[in-house]
């Protein structure tokens, strides 16, 4: 007969030093392990209660401006700096790590309506409503340590004025010019004092402007007319142009699928557009409860974060209805600008109490150097969360934030209007003949018409 | 041509090991109509076949050890093989787990092993209780209790046990001091334990079943199961319910949150004398005094396979062997095709005089403990045990440092007691729509119940400067308690007057005409 049963010896599977890990066999099989659905139930809700115990998303604020900040901008070379201007023309360089102002680009006379950097980090430019846009020279990163005081000023480069007041600026990802925006779009070269071209289209005037990541000749402006307008360089008349039922405050492209762009509302929503196809907007991502006055990407073009009138700054997901975190402070108060940090894990947000404050993205994140084994475990807790996060008990903890009363109550306000909207558009409906009245999707509702 | 034939065989065994990983069929996408959802789900659905065949990899190339086995040459048959012929061909290592042990004055011993094989606890009917390192077959600690001790269970280490002992059930230390003594079980026949929620189920001689939370103390349950008294229970390790066998031939099963038994089935025409669960949760082996083992499919409720014989004792390995034993011989059962048809594989018989009370199967290992009625027992089984263990899910290796780090990870585990149901993966699942049918009479009972039991659960605000006396309380929570069963009890009226205007319809129609000018007139 054949014999075999099974034996174990202890040098095996025991560890011969006591310097030496200890071994660690892996079976598989379901069959060892009963109930697993219920063991992730409970490992999900431990999760989401954790993940709420460990959420203090707000990091600091950077004081110093002594107006409203209405415009930053990113130093794409160098990820710790960042640069507001505010409405009395102080331009400052903040290091986001220390929190305080490395240097000062006095000059700007009115408020700064718009800053930009060039492509490798040297040149800073900036434009205002005294009709001028002035270059800077950016400091050396390397140079200037944490330890130089916080009043260098700087002189700037060159300073071109120009016929009317300016309300936005933006660099070209790639290239060497600059588009403004003011009564026009000018496309200005560093070098020239003089715009080299000019785009106009509609009567009204251009309040932002944002050139595409990927396509570095195609850039997309909105208008005081409640337009979107989406320009090539290489052509000398603009593309195409959307226009709404309401004024669109800001556009961010997405940087991985740059076909694709959002525009931050007047009423309250942020709309996500397929460049090729304007008819329609892709996504509606509601959740404001006033009007959204910037938004910006994250360089994963995963997410991106809003900042409205209404006080608070909030992230969504790039295909989300609605908002993933809402960071909100009694101090802050109406958010002109956002910035998503180049590394993805911090929002920076200018507001209009003169305060630049830095928040991270995700709010329950532990920051510093995480070990691998602490990682993987935090990411096990997201995945097993996310998974039963449609169960009421974890739904429940996973989606509750505390809202300041007026915007819970606004919100609550906005949400029995529209309610009331639809159900008195459904009984229209009901009431008569089938196919009379059509509903628009929400998607095609806000826009008016698409023109070429 | 034979390598393609081979190599097709390597690939249905590939298919059937990524099947048992995958725990399921694939969701079907074609009726969706979201197509964001779908293209999510699609990514998802990929993620889970991949990692399928990882796991189906590695359980192929990367496993340390091989399962035993049996196999008998020529004429012969392995269930005449003696445990003496298997002693001869075996390492030493193994040899040693042959034995037994000769305690004849203390009574009828019952066995209890801890989740990763290592230690044993072994209870005497006349009060010896025992702790054993079955790797280093050292003897931990023994106390002699005094009492009648009827059943010994372990808890979820080595470190605690519980001892139903005459009066009440005892829950002692490793090092034999005695930590609690539960009474409000009474006098308990047999104790089980649920691993995953840290339950302690046990049923007394007046035929009352008893949940309690070893952790905090809490009793989660006690029924009365109005069935008699029966010391056939076991837990069935797949969904954590508990079956009882009664005298009457029938099997409840049940689970701590409700009074009524989840199922009664009638297995026996005569009393029951035992019961086993198979692992997978699909099988169940019952033994009745009319000398039949009948296995049962769980899923269906149906009877799979008759065996003769009588079973004082029943129990499955982790493999799937049955062990059945009666007066003193033990026959263990094999389904060796996988198509659940148990046929003899070894037998056992040991000295006439030794009455076998219980066999357990040891985890991981190959070995049977045979409790008896003149101590205890170990016999060599080949293929029965689990040979790869999981170091996270029990370790006969483990260090203390270990054990404590596990002791914690699983009280963060802990299962609430509401999660113990027939079919433990419709957790996370959507409860299928109710069709239009309107809800029967229980049900609305039951609604009403629930609804009651919720409204009594309510507390409320304390109120403070004298406005909280108890009448005005009773008073409120008689309010709350009315004002829940106020919808259930305005649809029995409505019902009623219903059935009752239903019925006057009929009667009109059944009067006698000189009676008819008497009937009520319908106001036209």
């Amino acid at each position: 007969m054949k014999v075999k049963v099974i034996s174990r010896s202890t040098d095996e599977f025991t560890r011969e030093r006591s310097q030496d890990l200890q071994r660690v066999f892996r079976n598989f099989d379901p069959s060892l392990r009963t109930q697993e659905k219920a063991v992730e139930y409970v490992r999900a809700l431990n999760a989401a209660k954790l993940d709420k115990i460990f959420a203090r998303p707000f990091i600091g604020a950077m004081d110093g401006h002594r107006d409203s900040i209405k415009c930053m901008a990113k130093n794409p070379n160098y990820l710790k700096a960042i640069f507001s201007g505010s409405d009395d023309g102080d331009i400052r360089l903040w290091d986001l790590a220390s929190r305080r102002t490395v240097c000062r680009f006095p000059g700007q006379q009115g408020a700064v309506q718009g800053l930009t950097v060039s492509t490798d980090g040297s040149v800073l430019v900036s434009c205002g409503s005294d009709c001028t846009v002035r270059l800077w020279n950016v400091p050396d990163a390397n140079l200037a340590d944490l330890d130089s005081l916080s009043d260098n000023s700087a002189k700037p480069l060159a300073v071109y004025v120009w016929k009317n007041a300016f309300r936005a600026v933006d660099h070209q990802w790639d290239g060497e010019l600059f588009a403004t925006a003011g009564a026009q779009v000018d496309i200005w070269n560093h070098n020239r004092s003089q715009p080299v071209n000019t785009f106009d289209w509609g009567t009204d005037t251009t309040i932002s402007v944002r050139f595409n990541p990927g396509e570095p000749n195609v850039l997309a402006t909105s208008a005081n007319d409640r337009s979107i307008t989406l320009y090539d360089l290489r052509m000398s008349s603009p593309a195409r142009k959307v226009i709404m039922r309401t004024k669109t405050n800001s556009i961010a492209w997405n940087p991985m699928e740059p076909m694709n762009f959002t525009a931050a509302n007047e009423d309250c929503n942020c709309y996500s557009y397929d460049a090729r196809k304007l008819d329609e907007a892709k996504c509606v991502h509601k959740d404001h409860v006033s009007a959204v006055m910037d938004i910006d990407f994250s360089p994963t073009g995963r997410e991106f974060v809003t900042g409205s009138y209404d006080r608070t700054v909030r992230i969504f997901q790039y295909i989300g209805g609605h908002s993933q975190e809402v960071y909100h402070t009694k101090r802050m108060q109406r958010v002109f600008c956002v910035k998503y940090s180049c590394d993805g894990s911090y929002v920076i947000s200018g507001s209009d109490d003169t305060n630049l404050r830095l928040w991270k993205a995700k709010a329950s994140e532990q920051l510093g150097v995480v070990l691998p084994r602490e990682k993987k475990k935090q990411e096990y807790l997201e995945a097993v969360k996310n998974r039963y996060k449609h169960l009421p008990e974890v739904k429940r903890i996973v989606r509750h934030r505390h809202l300041p009363k007026p915007i819970y109550k606004a919100a609550n306000l906005r949400r029995t209007m529209i309610e009331a909207e639809r159900r008195k558009e459904q009984r229209r409906k009901a009431h008569s003949a089938p196919g009379s009245i059509v509903t628009e999707s929400i998607r095609k509702r806000r826009i008016i018409k698409e023109v070429e | 041509m034979t390598m393609g034939a081979t190599q097709e065989n390597g690939d249905d065994e590939m298919d059937q090991k990524v099947k048992k990983y995958l725990r399921g069929e694939a969701a079907n996408l074609e009726g969706l109509k979201d197509k964001k959802l779908k293209g999510q789900l699609a990514v998802r659905e990929e993620l889970y076949g991949k990692s399928a065949k990882a796991a189906a990899k590695i359980e192929k190339w990367l496993l340390p050890s091989e399962g035993g086995y049996l196999e008998a040459e020529g004429i012969e048959k392995t269930w005449r093989i003696k445990q003496e012929s298997i002693a001869r061909e075996v390492d030493i290592l193994s040899s040693r787990s042959q034995y037994d042990i000769v305690l004849p004055e203390l009574g009828p011993y019952t066995l209890d092993f801890t989740s990763n094989g290592r230690y044993m606890a072994a209870a005497g009917r006349k009060g010896h209780l025992a702790i054993i390192d079955m790797k280093t077959l050292n003897l931990i600690k023994e106390i002699q209790v005094r009492e009648t001790v009827r059943d010994v269970v372990y808890l979820h280490n080595e470190l605690f046990f519980a001892a139903a002992q005459k009066k009440y059930p005892y829950i002692y230390n490793r090092d034999g001091t005695e930590l609690h003594c539960l009474k409000e079980h009474g006098a308990v026949l047999r104790l089980q334990f649920l691993k995953n929620h840290f339950l302690l189920a046990s049923i007394n001689k007046f035929g009352q079943l008893h949940y309690q939370d070893v952790t905090m103390g809490e009793m989660v349950g006690n029924f009365r199961t109005g069935l008699g008294c029966t010391d056939v229970m076991q837990v069935n390790p797949f969904n954590g319910v508990v079956a009882l066998g009664h005298s009457s031939g029938t099997v409840t099963m049940w689970k701590p949150t409700s009074a009524a038994p989840l199922v009664k089935m009638l297995c026996h025409p005569g009393p029951l004398s035992s019961l086993a669960f198979h692992p997978n949760g699909h099988l169940m082996a019952t033994s009745g005094k009319e000398k039949k083992i009948k296995i049962w499919d769980l899923r269906k409720f149906e009877v799979i396979q008759t065996l003769p014989g009588n079973a004082k004792t029943l129990n499955f390995s982790q493999k799937g062997l049955l062990a059945a034993g009666t007066g003193s011989f033990i026959q263990i059962l094999a389904d060796f095709s996988g198509s659940q048809n148990y046929s003899r594989y070894m037998t056992h018989s040991m000295a006439k005089g030794y009455q076998v009370g219980k066999v357990l199967f040891r985890p991981y290992e190959d070995v049977l403990g045979i409790g008896h009625s003149m101590g205890w027992s170990s016999i060599l089984i080949p293929g029965s045990g689990e040979p790869n263990f999981d170091s996270w899910v029990a370790n006969p290796f483990e260090t203390s440092k270990q054990r404590r780090e596990k002791e914690v990870h699983s009280l963060l585990d802990k299962l609430p007691p509401e999660t113990i149901m027939l079919d433990p993966t419709k957790v996370g699942t959507v409860r299928a729509a109710r069709k239009k049918e309107k809800p029967t009479k229980e049900e609305r009972e039951a609604e009403m119940e629930a609804a009651v039991e919720a409204a009594r659960d309510t507390d409320f605000k304390k109120k403070t400067k004298g406005r909280n006396k108890p009448s005005k309380r009773a008073k409120k929570r008689k309010e709350i308690i009315d004002r829940a069963k106020r919808p259930f009890l305005e649809q029995r009226i409505e019902e009623q007057e219903m059935s009752r205007k239903k019925q006057k319809t009929n009667v009109e129609t059944e009067m006698p005409k000189s009676l008819q000018r008497f009937v009520r007139q319908k106001a036209t």
